[in-house]
């Protein structure tokens, strides 16, 4: 008998090793017959211990791809159809249903995704894999770390691992791995380590007292970091709301600051702008689904060449026979806006419409590890400042530049020295409208698109323009990025309703002071 | 010269482009007039408008079967405009000039407050559809929304859960008005009672329309560093489409630091790309995706309606709580009148008391016989990538309001009846 066993035992081996990946499988199966609870600690011991074989079930599951049929047996989701999780090509009995997950569980499987990724060929997945487990690694986790720490042969990634590792070592009970553990922390600029440090300054939690001053000293260092990325985070903010203000305001630098014109329906060509991009938008979903991603930018000439014609016929038919008469050109101009706000109303709904930002405008790069810098914000300072310098250009170089100029100077000899007045006013005028288009198109990508928006912004444009001082480009871009820093730094402090009140108020007592404004024209030509 | 015929022109052409906004009415013989009051412009419209037009399809539902009485409903609609006053101003049209038997309006704590002496005054009936902070109890409204133990004790109750994440910190952000101060009071006072501490909670309002959220997702960030966090938001109107970008863009995900929105169904959602949001939370008492047979007749008839009416973007149309709210609504005041046999005021009233209707969340709703409020399931919902809810957890059956909540002092005693506020 022990004889013809022992002649049997290599065929049980290789029948064990042919049945080792159907072992593994059963994980899919017990998973999607466990009620929530049962998951989660199924998913803590699959974090401790990964199996490269479990890894495509827990990415299915992390793409919400893992489902079940009516006889509870689990499927994967693929670009095809269903794949059965347990392996070999069984099909459904029924359409399977997607298992539902909670964010419990979904934080662990991230978890779990990450330990398992430990075991990834390429460092780059191995070190993503364990920045994640610096934010998430569980205790029971923490001989799989050990381990992985002894076993990495990458600098970057055992620097990683040390770091999530020393994370869980601050509650070892030997005084000395604690305080590696805490120099270690000192390292990071993490928010996590703030509040991890912290608690370790209570005597109650900290028993040993070297551990304790460690902990004060690299809890300084993490708090210097933290401040830096704080202001950073602060001063881009204020640099975004900065542009977004410079954007709304430029157009109006023009017809207001060089025409003279109190454009009230200034607004409301911010709000055109916004609508074009919105109608280029439904043209490339129609016409180019292919080429949506770049809609934007063909909004920008067709934005620009919209609002600059609406602006220009404003001008030739209402505007011009104004001139010189403010009081009748504010309510004109309102007129015109109400209007306009109607028009669109009718044409488009009084509903906010969508404008869906592309893919390269979502999201944002992680700069610190707390500070991100979201793409469409940066895309937007870039570029206000692309269209400050093309109208600066186009004042400063060309011959419609120096005509209007001539003519915001001193009409009359203008006029006399051959300027056709008119034809500048209008061209005038129709640039000012057209950098409000581009405006609009920068605002429909951050804010909401509806009949409204221009009179959100008409405030703060005036605002921009009277403070940078009439008449004055450079004026208005200091103004705009001025405003927009001070309203980041107060918000903070104060919140947002007082932040803006104090903001109102300390303009008003500026320009009691300077009535000029920050920036003025010097010389004889000022009337 | 010819400026002034300019001028006139300009005037006579924005007029006749304004009169576009009055209410027409129909001519019909014997009708029941029925106001509804929702903004269809500004801040508020992206919610309210659907309300207006679930109001329409629920009203041509009853006609269909053959009106009220025997009589024909007539809807009346304005347009308040997301301005507080002009309801005040739109509702003594409503009762004085066009004398609707009742009318289906407001979304906003402010504008319901701003309305509640008008009907107060005339004797008018309103039936508010919409979750809302409670402290109030008028004998002229019937408030088909949830109280605050229906939507928002519940929902941090799940926040604190195992299940929803065990939130120890708290960041409550709302719009600047009575809901969310109202709503975020009695939840600081609930978390005290729940050992949560003073520097544990984070309030934070912004003023409607708001749309630059950069500080308040960073402070977010930060504030959630220092412990499992919760974002409670009772943000209402179109902020919330740069708040929900801003937090994807920002990268905050739902399995760190939840947020859980009052004010944010499926309607709102809508427009905004769901992928970064999905595992958000809302709380409400009904969502799109609950599944039973009422319900899919409800969702069926809502999407031809849209269709056939050629509403705006009717390809996405989508159900959420107080559009069901206004459908429960309006067939409970039918049902009331026919019970009444008139549609005087005092005795819908009384009708009203007891009421039932089988309602498309799975329930049969009964109006409290009188507190004025319905019994209601409390549901949480996770967002989906499609926009839907998924429903993570629901009471066992419907609850019955508290619109006196009991964490805030001296409510113990008010009276359990509608009084007029005075």
């Amino acid at each position: 008998m022990p004889t013809a066993l022992l002649r049997l035992f290599p065929i049980f081996t290789l029948l064990l090793s042919l049945l080792a990946p159907h072992a593994q499988a059963g994980d899919a199966a017990d998973f999607v017959a466990a009620n929530p609870a049962k998951q989660a600690t199924l998913l803590e011991t699959w974090s401790a211990h990964p199996d490269a074989a479990r890894l495509p079930l827990i990415e299915a599951l992390q793409k919400g791809r893992l489902a079940s049929d009516s006889n509870k047996a689990p499927f994967i989701q693929t670009d095809t159809g269903w794949q059965a999780a347990e392996g070999g090509d069984a099909q459904p009995a029924s359409e399977p249903k997607k298992l539902p997950l909670n964010n419990r569980l979904r934080g662990l499987v991230g978890t779990a995704q990450a330990s398992h990724q430990l075991l990834a060929k390429e460092p780059a997945v191995r070190l993503a894999a364990a920045q994640q487990l610096q934010k998430s690694a569980k205790p029971a986790q923490l001989q799989l770390l050990n381990a992985r720490v002894a076993s990495e042969d990458d600098d970057a990634v055992r620097d990683a691992l040390s770091l999530a590792l020393a994370n869980l070592q601050l509650i070892d009970p030997d005084p000395a791995i604690r305080l590696a553990a805490v120099r270690l922390l000192g390292e990071t600029g993490d928010p996590l380590a703030r509040t991890r440090l912290e608690t370790l300054l209570d005597p109650a939690v900290e028993t040993d007292a070297g551990v304790r001053t460690a902990a004060e000293t690299s809890l300084a260092q993490v708090k210097r970091r933290l401040l830096m990325g704080e202001l950073l985070g602060q001063a881009f903010s204020g640099l975004s709301l900065g542009s977004i203000l410079l954007l709304a305001a430029l157009g109006l630098a023009i017809t207001f600051g060089l025409l003279g014109v109190i454009n009230m329906a200034h607004g409301e060509m911010l709000m055109l702008g916004a609508y074009s991009t919105y109608m280029v938008q439904i043209l490339f979903q129609r016409f180019a689904p292919d080429a949506l991603a770049l809609y934007p930018l063909v909004a920008l000439p067709v934005a620009f060449f919209v609002t600059a014609a609406i602006g220009m016929a404003l001008e030739r038919t209402v505007i011009r026979h104004l001139y010189g008469r403010p009081l009748e050109t504010l309510l004109a101009t309102w007129g015109i806006s109400l209007i306009l706000i109607q028009l669109v109303r009718v044409l488009f709904g009084a509903q906010n419409v969508e404008v869906a930002n592309p893919a390269w405008l979502s999201g944002g790069v992680q700069v610190l590890p707390n500070l991100v810098l979201p793409y469409s914000r940066m895309v937007i300072i870039g570029f206000a400042l692309f269209v400050v310098v093309l109208t600066w250009l186009l004042l400063n170089k060309t011959r419609l530049g120096l005509n209007v100029r001539a003519v915001t100077q001193n009409r009359n000899m203008a006029a006399c020295c051959g300027v056709p007045t008119g034809r500048v006013d209008m061209l005038a005028f129709g640039l000012g409208s057209g950098i409000a288009g581009l405006g609009g198109v920068a605002l429909s990508q951050i804010g909401n698109v509806g009949p409204d928006l221009g009179q959100s912004y008409i405030i703060d444009s005036f605002l921009v323009v009277v403070l940078g001082g009439v008449g004055q480009l450079a004026g208005s871009v200091m103004a705009a990025f001025g405003l927009g820093i001070a309203n980041k730094i107060l918000e903070p402090q104060i919140g947002a309703v007082l932040g803006k009140i104090l903001i109102l108020a300390l303009i008003i007592l500026f320009i009691q002071k300077r009535p000029q404004g920050l920036f003025a024209l010097k010389g004889r030509v000022i009337d | 010269m010819k400026r002034r015929p300019f001028l006139k022109a300009t005037l006579a052409a924005s007029t006749l482009l304004l009169s576009g906004l009055f209410p027409y009415t129909l001519q019909a013989a014997e009708t029941i007039k029925v106001g509804i009051l929702h903004s269809l412009s500004g801040t508020m419209a992206i919610s309210e408008t659907s309300l207006k037009d679930m109001a329409l399809m629920t009203i041509d539902e009853i006609n269909a079967k053959g009106g009220v009485l025997g009589k024909k409903l007539e809807p009346v609609v304005v347009d308040p405009a997301s301005n507080w006053p002009l309801f005040a101003e739109k509702a003594r049209q409503l009762l004085t000039q066009d004398k609707v038997a009742v009318t289906f309006g407001c979304w906003t704590s402010v504008s319901r407050k701003s309305v509640l002496p008008v009907y107060e005054e005339l004797n008018g009936l309103l039936f508010y559809p919409v979750q809302y902070e409670g402290e109030e109890m008028s004998p002229n409204v019937f408030y088909t929304g949830a109280a605050p133990n229906q939507q928002a004790i519940p929902a941090v109750e799940y926040l604190m859960s195992e299940d929803g994440g065990a939130a120890k910190r708290f960041f409550l952000l709302g719009t600047d008005y009575v809901y969310p101060r109202t709503t975020n009071k009695i939840l600081r006072s609930f978390l005290h009672s729940k050992g949560v501490a003073d520097k544990d909670i984070e309030e934070v309002y912004t003023p409607f329309g708001h749309s630059d959220y950069q500080t308040i997702v960073a402070n977010i960030k930060k504030f959630a560093a220092g412990g499992k966090t919760a974002v409670i938001s009772t943000v209402n109107g179109d902020s919330n489409v740069p708040f929900y970008k801003e937090l994807g863009n920002q990268g905050i995900e739902a399995t760190e630091t939840p947020v859980v929105a009052f004010s944010v169904g499926e309607e709102e959602l809508r427009g905004i790309d769901t992928k970064p949001l999905v595992g958000q939370l809302a709380a409400w008492n009904y969502f799109q995706s609950v599944d039973n047979p009422t319900n899919k007749k409800f969702v069926d008839s809502w999407k031809a309606y849209a269709k056939a009416k050629n509403l705006p973007n009717y390809q996405t149309a989508v159900t959420n709580d107080p559009m069901e709210a206004t459908y429960v609504g309006i067939n409970m005041w039918a049902q009331a009148v026919n019970k009444a046999g008139t549609t005087d005021v005092d005795k819908v009233r009384e009708a009203m008391a007891g009421q039932e209707f089988v309602s498309p969340d799975g329930y049969t709703m009964v109006m409290d016989k009188t507190n004025h409020h319905l019994h209601k399931p409390v549901m949480i919902g996770e967002v989906q990538d499609n926009g839907q809810f998924n429903v993570v957890w629901q009471t066992e059956g419907p609850v019955r309001a508290q619109p006196w909540s009991p964490y805030i002092p001296g409510n113990d005693k008010k009276p359990d009846y509608a009084v007029k506020s005075n």
